[in-house]
């Protein structure tokens, strides 16, 4: 039996994060993954002879700095040229925001309709970076209050006052309505209120019209890019390349990494942990393992159900995580044309979402396991930046598509083909022609991506991110520090706080946590 | 989905009776000379026939026949059953032998009992756990990941409890052979009829006796055959007034009245954990990962237990139930459980919980405060308490193999 420092299960961004600092910190480290391929979500594939892909992410918008900095990710990579978001609307003009959520200014809307949204855009920022605060730091324990958690909520209070009462009762009053509330009364737009819609709800099984939802257009906003709230970006060479060099980075301090390698079992002795057995029988000890997976496959999956206590078993099988989100990938004999998009702002974030409303009635069907036949969504065009992703004069793009329920009621076999044909409609519709330019794709329901990515219920947060799964309850309660009931054995995914997307963060923060001494 | 009156009427029968009566309640209900029924766990059970005093007498004197049946009582089959149970409870599962049967309890995440009860080994894999409270929810939410069937059966499963130094002699009038060598906790199997009567050396009075456990339709034959064996041997109805004496002498606790169990508690500081209400001896911490564990060992390591029950004997004859413990007449420092006069010992007797250090350290210059009724007048009763050792009252016949005859 071999053994070693740290065991980190799962090299996605947030278990080579975890491992490299660990690695860094003097540790002897070993990274299993699953997969044949490192990175997670951050990957970039063949779907079709001479056509590869982003696996799931497609763009960059909320990379922490920090994380970047202690991993020395290259420039080329965790950085980038800006991209514009360009918001569809049949029969008119796109409305474009170009820089960081439109901070070099929103095309083909009125001059008082941009002023609007950037107040609108100022407020929102104000108060996500109250929230933000505590998202960069582990989460308080009820009841166990350190001096630190103290200072911070009175900064956060103080911080929230600094604009004055209007401003602190507005944060009081928005922080947990409804994202089209909130656009309806600030905006006039319905491209721009499309915009808002769709972002707020894009990963989660919410519409814009269910509370809280502007929840995730804060935490849309807590993310940056070129140190600006709101950027996004494609790095150079793909979401592969950013993907490499995290594993890079993890080499170069001296992790270990072995694809392939799926775990089978957490091994335990007395209550703590002990080491991990592989798919294969092999086995690695270990007091220290990081848990950059899914909680709900630590423990359900991995752990002895008689390692961890019933409560806190129910709570996890309580984690809602069914993914609402498909990917779709097609390879393209030419460029697609869009309606009314100029040729430089093909290389954007493409909307299509027409309206608040279109947002909320796609996600109705998706309360009842179905699809709506006019569904939403973003589009990249990564071939346009990285011609080394298509053979020449071909073209791929890149859709996350609202709302594919991950528990179709018609089943995803039926409904697959089904779901494909509604979406192409509506490509039809804004790029005509774009069908007949298809010679290959690949649509990722749910439960593709569930598959692919060993995330259970496919939700790349790893867990629904609403109010009752952030903070100090995320995963839950009796997990939330990226410690768990399991001596030694850490949570370091998405499924931690503060959640998902490409930022490395929880990665970040557990490691953090480890390093400053908790040995439970 | 609309439903008309007369299908939602038949899906509501249990409003017609609320009450559910065991198979053993036509025998109760002749043998009652006065009816004084009180409701356990959805039965109709009796607090007693008519005469708590001959009851309590027979049970000590010759044997009473208690009946058990309202007990909830959960099956638990399958390749991890051992596993399970040694995983649910506090003591080492796999040191129970089949045909034995232990006392146990349980605790949620935080270290605070559940419940308590008694898990008895049918098989390699076949376990009957018996206990007070409802425990199908938490049993199967323990169980995901478990290969194990469990299977309520307080319902089907009909139990009597026959206690009493005269029980052996009238299970060997039943014909039971070699009963007389069935060890304390062992369990035996002897046919009745077209049946099985499974036989457990086990009861609640601390004294030499046997629970009789049937399917529901071989009930009354038991109960008939039982008494005319034992009609030379003073056998006698019970209800359980005179059980609760003979509990309280054996010092026996009973959840939600000696401790209030984790699942029945509104406040957080009213669970209890095992050390609290003196269930520690059943904790194994060698054994592996149980339900608690991490917070009854934690607890244990950084003396966190804020409470102990003991066993006092109070000073003079007037039961002190519900009395309030003081420290120096002063401090409040714990509540009397349950107290009776016990009539075998010949003390004024009671169990307590008391507020640590008292209890532990602190155990000199304790007082009861009693609450005497006397003819439409409190006698408000300073009592000195001296913490003993329970039980109250040891009988050797409770273990003696095989037990004396008569």
């Amino acid at each position: 039996m071999t053994s070693c420092d740290a065991i980190v299960i799962g090299a996605g961004h947030n278990g080579l994060t975890a491992a490299t600092l660990l690695a860094e910190a003097g540790r002897k480290v070993l990274a299993l993954e699953a997969s044949d391929f490192v990175g997670g979500g951050a990957r970039t594939a063949e779907f079709a002879p001479g056509y590869r892909s982003s696996g799931l992410a497609h763009i960059v918008n909320r990379l922490d700095p920090d994380v970047a900095r202690l991993l020395r990710l290259p420039a080329e990579v965790a950085s980038g040229e800006l991209l514009p978001t360009v918001v569809l609307s049949e029969g008119r003009e796109p409305a474009v925001l170009r820089g960081a959520y439109g901070s070099a200014g929103i095309e083909g809307v009125t001059e008082a309709e941009a002023r609007a949204f950037q107040s609108l855009k100022a407020k929102l920022l104000f108060q996500a970076s109250i929230l933000k605060r505590f998202l960069k730091r582990r989460p308080p324990e009820i009841g166990k209050m350190s001096g630190t958690d103290i200072k911070d909520f009175g900064l956060a209070g103080m911080s929230l006052i600094s604009r004055g009462k209007e401003e602190a009762r507005d944060f009081l009053r928005m922080v947990l309505m409804n994202v089209a509330d909130v656009a309806e009364e600030y905006l006039a737009d319905e491209r721009l209120k499309a915009l808002l819609a769709f972002d707020a709800t894009l990963g989660v099984h919410l519409g814009p019209r269910s509370p809280t939802s502007l929840l995730g257009l804060y935490y849309r906003l807590t993310g940056e890019a070129g140190g600006l709230a709101g950027g996004q970006f494609i790095p150079k060479g793909g979401m592969g390349a950013l993907g490499a060099a995290f594993a890079d980075s993890a080499k170069r301090a001296g992790v270990t990494i072995r694809t392939n390698a799926s775990v089978r079992r957490l091994l335990t002795a007395n209550g703590k942990i002990a080491g991990i057995e592989l798919l294969n029988g092999e086995t690695i000890a270990g007091d220290l393992v990081v848990a950059a997976i899914h909680p709900k496959s630590v423990f359900l999956d991995l752990a002895d159900p008689a390692d961890i206590d019933t409560v806190f078993k129910k709570q996890i099988r309580n984690v809602r995580s069914e993914g609402n989100v498909a990917k779709l990938d097609l390879a393209l004999s030419a460029l697609p044309r869009f309606t009314g998009v100029s040729e430089r702002d093909h290389r954007g974030r493409i909307v299509i979402a027409r309206s608040a409303r279109h947002v909320d009635e796609a996600f109705n069907p998706a309360k009842y396991g179905e699809f709506s036949p006019d569904p939403v969504m973003e589009i990249t065009l990564p071939s346009l930046a990285d011609p080394s992703l298509a053979p020449a004069g071909g073209a791929v793009l890149s859709a996350l598509i609202q709302y594919a329920p991950y528990r179709l009621k018609m089943g995803w076999e039926t409904g697959k083909p089904l779901f494909e044909q509604a979406v192409m409609a509506v490509l039809e519709r804004h790029a005509p022609g774009i069908g007949a330019l298809v010679v290959g794709k690949d649509l990722q329901t749910p439960r593709d991506i569930e598959a692919r990515y060993n995330m259970p219920g496919g939700h790349w947060h790893h867990g629904e991110l609403q109010v009752d799964q952030l903070l100090v309850n995320r995963p839950t309660d009796l997990a939330s520090g990226y410690s768990t009931p399991i001596g030694g054995l850490y949570l370091a995914s998405a499924g931690a706080h503060p959640g998902g997307g490409l930022s490395g963060l929880p990665g970040l923060l557990a490691a953090r946590h480890i390093l400053s001494g908790d040995r439970r | 989905m609309t439903m008309n009156a007369s299908v939602l009427k038949a899906l509501q029968t249990h409003i017609d009776q609320p009450i559910a009566e065991t198979p053993f309640e036509p025998r109760f209900d002749a043998l009652s000379r006065y009816p004084d029924w009180y409701v356990w766990a959805g039965y109709k059970a009796a607090h007693s026939l008519g005469d708590v005093e001959a009851e309590y007498t027979a049970l000590r004197n010759a044997a009473g026949v208690f009946d058990v049946t309202p007990m909830n009582k959960y099956r638990i089959t399958g390749a991890d059953a051992e596993r399970f149970l040694n995983y649910l409870t506090v003591r080492d599962v796999r040191k129970l032998a089949v045909d034995r049967v232990h006392y146990t309890c349980w605790c949620n995440d935080f270290g605070h009992v559940i419940d308590d009860g008694t898990l008895f080994r049918l098989g390699a894999d076949d376990f009957r756990l018996c206990c007070q409270d409802k425990q199908y929810d938490w049993l199967t939410d323990a169980a995901f990941g478990f290969e194990v069937a469990i299977e309520e059966e307080t319902h089907h499963v009909a139990g009597l409890a026959l206690q009493g130094p005269t029980s052996c002699r009238i299970l060997k009038n039943m014909g039971f052979i070699g009963v007389e060598q069935l060890k304390p906790f062992q369990i035996a199997r002897y046919s009745l009829g077209e049946g099985t009567v499974t036989v457990s050396r086990t009861g609640f009075t601390g004294d030499l006796g046997y629970e009789l456990w049937v399917e529901n339709g071989l009930a009354l034959p038991l109960w008939d055959q039982l008494f005319e064996a034992g009609a030379l041997h003073g056998i006698r109805a019970v209800g359980y007034q005179a059980l609760n004496q003979c509990r309280i002498e054996a010092a026996f606790i009973v959840p939600n009245a000696d401790f209030m169990t984790a699942s029945h508690v509104l406040r957080p500081d009213r669970a209890r954990l095992p050390d609290e209400i003196g269930l520690d001896w059943l904790v194994d911490p060698d054994k592996p990962n149980f339900n608690g564990k991490r917070a009854i060992l934690s607890a244990q390591a950084k003396g966190t237990a804020k409470h102990v029950l003991v066993g006092l004997e109070i000073e003079g004859n007037v039961p002190a139930e519900g009395a309030i413990i003081y420290h120096r007449q002063k401090r409040e420092a714990g509540i009397v459980t349950a107290g009776i006069w016990s009539p075998t010992a010949k003390r004024n007797i009671a169990l307590a919980s008391l507020d640590r250090p008292f209890g532990t350290t602190v155990t000199e210059d304790l007082w009861a405060e009693i609450y005497a009724l006397c003819e439409g007048r409190y006698h408000k009763l300073m009592k000195r308490v001296k913490i003993v050792p329970r039980p109250f009252l040891k009988l050797d016949r409770r273990t003696t193999t095989p037990p004396a005859d008569f």
